[in-house]
């Protein structure tokens, strides 16, 4: 079967659906490739490249007509009708937002996969294009901000003085805002991050972020790994915390998405004119509608207050290289799943939750929305917390004084008892004995825990003493079974000492510092 | 030889063997230690033959020196006992040494035995009641871990099935058996005869044996440390019996050691001593709990791992066992360096029960040229696991299992292991999908962040190695 790589229509596009290193891997699973001319230049593939990896390049007319059409945006009218029936198209479709683009694709006899519609299962993460383009877009937006803000990002001691580090507030800690993180954090700023959802905690403590909870009671777990809207109380307390941000930031990087559904508006306009002139926000929402309101999608916009309102949608097409190589590579994920036989046939196999979630129309039939399907990974509703038991640890109670002390009087008179019927040699030893064991205890007590085996073995051989009892019987002149019986004593408990000096001084001259 | 003397130098002897055990708690003095030990040893054997041949002076008594058969004897076991130790130790493999220890044990307990029938048979049944007891504590203590000894060193060495043995009412057995025990104590007191003495040496023999063929191979670290300190109680009451109080000494610092490293092994395993030696965990073998979807595992290539590894800044290495089994500890050592020599920190996070012995782990990895100070503790590392990027988990399974902290039911629950999972990648070698020791499933296996890396360890390692 023919892939066909068009070029992207849409102005502003940068990308390409592949580029020459997965035209070879797509080729190598049994795929012709046609690349339309010029199709990944502004990604900086170049169609000698193409070729060299093992495509054809061909014209529009040729690649819409191939079995199947690999695409990064949306196709517009006049694509779905140059494509062949029975043709198979691949693309960005966004299909909860795009009901009619959905109608209109189920009108021709084709089958369509939206790469944006794979469901977040961990299996599937290979070809989640929309954490790699997040990825990609929170990395951007960092720097879209610190190419318009005044100052450094990193703290600076100069000798014209001391420079403050730049304070960053991400909202929303998905894969875009992780990035946004991880980003803001290498140039040297102090960021801080918020999320509806309190598990991600964790992962903004990682990214070397604060992360600031919103004080509210209990918050919904996703179980399909999204944001979900929140309730009022949630929203409200949220507002506090975005109030009490905004004076005090210098850069706010917003990406508060639900699928499906118009961003939440979280920045209003009076914490906008709270912030600093000078001060940066981008809204990584601005398609959808935005987070901050005044935002305006594709445009930067100067407040009268003097801070910069980013609405950039194109992020990740800023990255045209990096980004196609990604998107290219998700693409080839998605081949390697629906070509189980490596030979370049096409199958598209709705038992698989993944293949069946990504398909929204099947030769011209419409089967969008795929049934709801339960993330392995979803944390177990945190509701039911409460009734979780700890697995018992065995604590350590504190001991009772009175009753240790009970305790001691108690075995002391017992033993006192025992001693006092006991002969003197006796009590003599026993001393020794009782001193020995507590010596022991504390000088084994600090051995260095990588040194318990060598331990062992020259415990093992010392043990190994009880040859002094067999010895001294050999004295005197005793009967000759006393004789043979120490004899056998005196032989095994030599190899003991002797094996266990000699293996401990073995180990103890391979350890070796670094 | 006055006996002033005798003792004048087993308590030289006696504060060296206290200085050689304190010289083993660090590195820089452990061989030191070792040194102190043999000296030790070596004044107490010297002035113990000197005295044996030509007769030792107490007071008015004098004891004859031995006879020129005696001394014969006497010269020719310790010179074939010593040809036969020194060869054994210096041809063991270090992965071997569970094995050697455990039968060097039981030598310990056999001399004990027989030491304890001498006294017995030199001094006959008369001697005071506490003396005849003492024989009898010290016979049956070095009967136990005669046969305990032999059976941990069949199953250590897979010569026996490492699985329990599980009679019916092990306990009430064994609780008979010590109850038998004491019964017979209070007869040989009374009325001291050698059948006694050679019944109980067989309860105490069969007790030995029965106590450790319960015991599944899981548990064997917890079995040889307790044989240590078993070792030294028979030792101990060896001195009791001859009056001799550096027997006495060393045996109750040779205790003190095995109950010592028993008790750490039970707290890694959050499990009493006593369920231990009365068996049960990992004793049925079976996987334990609901049988629960966990949803699918993924793999991943040598190669990949390579390159995940490559581009880590921090890497931590958690063996067990099962990197011993493959020998992968030399390999490993050579990934080590290799990383290392790339940048990348890379530091060993050891479970105190990983492997068949306490530090075995650290023993395996010293011979394989690791560092010792980049092998750290599990309580030194569990806090860096959330700042790793990547976890390789050599031949671990129930010591990395987060079931013992998020599943009350587990039969594992509240057992401190390696936290491997908050790390941002975890590969698992692995040869299959088969449950470890406490058979017990393992959800790390199909955590978001972890990959498993099938095959023999060592092979893999080495394709590691290949792809760097």
């Amino acid at each position: 079967m023919r892939i066909g790589i068009p070029l992207e229509s849409q102005p502003g596009e940068t990308r390409v659906a592949a580029t020459p290193k997965t035209v070879t891997q797509l080729v190598q699973l049994g795929y012709d490739v046609e690349v339309e001319s010029g199709a990944g230049l502004l990604a900086n593939y170049h169609d000698s490249a193409y070729a060299a990896a093992g495509a054809t390049i061909g014209d529009r007319a040729s690649v819409f007509a191939s079995d199947v059409v690999c695409k990064v945006t949306a196709p517009s009218s006049t694509e779905i009708a140059q494509l062949n029936d029975g043709a198979t198209l691949v693309s960005l479709i966004s299909p909860a937002l795009r009901p009619d683009l959905v109608d209109e694709l189920a009108e021709r006899d084709i089958t369509v996969l939206a790469m944006d519609a794979v469901p977040r299962i961990s299996r599937a993460q290979a070809l989640d294009v929309l954490s790699s383009m997040a990825n990609i877009a929170g990395y951007r937006a960092i720097v879209e901000a610190a190419n318009e803000f005044g100052s450094f990002f990193t703290g600076q001691v100069t000798a014209a003085g001391s420079v403050p580090p730049a304070k960053v507030l991400v909202v929303g800690a998905g894969v875009a805002g992780l990035a946004a993180i991880g980003t803001a954090k290498s140039l040297g700023a102090i960021v801080r991050a918020t999320d509806a959802r309190p598990e991600v905690a964790e992962q903004v403590e990682s990214m070397g972020a604060e992360f600031l909870p919103v004080e509210v009671g209990q918050q919904e777990v996703s179980s399909d790994g999204y944001a979900k809207a929140t309730s009022d109380d949630y929203n409200a307390a949220a507002a506090r915390l975005y109030a009490a941000q905004a004076p005090e930031v210098d850069i706010i990087v917003t990406t508060a998405l639900i699928p499906g559904r118009p961003a939440p508006r979280l920045i209003t306009a009076d914490m906008v004119a709270a912030m600093k002139p000078g001060s940066v926000i981008v809204d990584m929402a601005a398609a959808n509608g935005g987070n901050v309101e005044g935002s305006v999608a594709n445009e930067r916009v100067v407040t009268p207050n003097g801070v910069i309102i980013l609405g950039y949608t194109d992020l990740a097409g800023r990255l045209p290289t990096q980004a196609s190589q990604l998107y290219g590579t998700n693409i080839v994920n998605l081949f390697k799943l629906l070509t189980p036989a490596k030979d370049g046939q096409l199958v598209v196999n709705f038992d698989d939750v993944v293949q069946r979630g990504m398909t929204v129309v099947r030769q011209g039939e419409k089967t969008w929305p795929p049934p709801p399907i339960q993330v392995s990974a979803a944390p177990v509703a945190k509701a039911d917390s409460k009734e979780v038991v700890t697995p018992k640890k065995r604590v350590k109670q504190p001991p009772n004084p009175g009753r240790r002390v009970g305790l001691t009087i108690i075995i002391s008179t017992l033993a006192a008892g025992v001693f006092w019927s006991s002969p003197e040699t006796f009590l003599s030893h026993f001393m020794v004995f009782m001193l020995a064991v507590v010596v022991g205890y504390y000088v084994i007590g600090s051995v260095h825990h990588a040194l318990h085996t060598p331990l062992m073995s020259v415990t093992n051989a010392i043990s190994g003493i009880i040859i002094l009892g067999a010895l001294l019987q050999m004295g005197g002149d005793p009967s000759w079974i006393v004789k043979a019986l120490a004899f056998v004593a005196i032989l095994v408990a030599s190899i003991n000492i002797f094996g266990g000096f000699t293996v401990t001084h073995r180990m103890l001259s391979m350890f070796k510092r670094g | 030889m006055g006996l002033t003397l005798i003792q004048g130098s087993y308590i030289i002897s006696a504060l060296l063997f206290i200085l050689a055990l304190a010289g083993l708690s660090k590195h820089d003095t452990a061989r030191l230690g070792n040194y102190y030990g043999i000296v030790g040893m070596a004044s107490a054997l010297i002035v113990t033959i000197v005295a044996t041949a030509i007769g030792i002076k107490s007071g008015v008594i004098t004891t004859p020196g031995a006879g020129m058969t005696a001394l014969a004897l006497l010269v020719g076991a310790m010179a074939i006992g010593g040809v036969i130790g020194v060869i054994v130790a210096m041809r063991v493999e270090m992965t071997g040494m569970p094995e050697l220890i455990a039968m060097l044990h039981s030598f310990v307990g056999l001399a004990a035995v027989l030491v304890g029938y001498n006294s017995y048979l030199t001094h006959g049944g008369e001697g005071d009641p506490i003396h005849l007891a003492e024989v009898f504590i010290g016979v049956f203590i070095g009967a136990v871990t005669l046969t305990g000894s032999i059976i941990a060193y069949l199953k250590l060495s897979a010569k026996m099935k490492s699985a329990p043995l599980m009679l019916p009412h092990h306990n009430v057995v064994n609780l008979g058996a010590i109850v038998a025990f004491l019964a017979m104590t209070v007869w040989f007191v009374l009325a001291p005869s050698i059948w006694l003495l050679l019944v109980m040496t067989v309860l105490a023999l069969g007790l030995g044996l029965h106590l450790v063929s319960a015991i599944g191979g899981g548990d064997m670290p917890v079995v040889v440390s307790m044989l240590n300190s078993y070792s030294g109680w028979a030792a101990a009451a060896a001195g009791f019996m001859l009056g001799n109080d550096l027997l006495i000494i060393t045996g109750a610092l040779v205790g003190s050691s095995g109950a010592y490293l028993s008790y750490i092994m039970c707290t890694a395993m959050n499990r009493s001593f006593i369920s231990v030696i009365a068996g049960g965990f990992g004793s049925d073998g079976v996987v334990t709990g609901e049988m629960k979807d966990y949803g699918d595992h993924r793999e991943i290539d040598a190669a990949t791992t390579a390159e995940l590894l490559k581009d880590a800044k921090t890497v931590i290495i958690t063996p067990g066992y099962g990197m011993a089994v493959a020998q992968a500890q030399y390999p490993v050592a050579d990934l080590t360096a290799k990383l290392r020599a790339l940048g990348v920190d890379v530091r060993f996070g050891i479970h105190p029960v990983a492997g068949r012995l306490p530090g075995h782990m650290n023993v395996l990895l010293a011979e394989a040229k690791v560092p010792y100070d980049i092998v750290l503790e599990m309580d030194e590392i569990n806090a860096d696991f959330p700042s790793t990027d990547v976890v390789l988990v050599i031949g671990a399974n129930d010591t990395v299992n987060p079931a013992a902290l998020d599943d009350p039911g587990s039969p594992i629950a509240g057992m401190p292991v390696l936290e491997v999972w908050k790390a941002r990648d975890v590969i698992v070698f692995k040869r299959s999908m088969n449950t470890g020791y406490a058979g017990v499933q393992n959800p790390l296996f199909y955590k978001e962040n972890t990959q498993m890396l099938f095959g023999d360890a060592k092979q893999r390692v080495d394709d590691i190695l290949k792809a760097l």
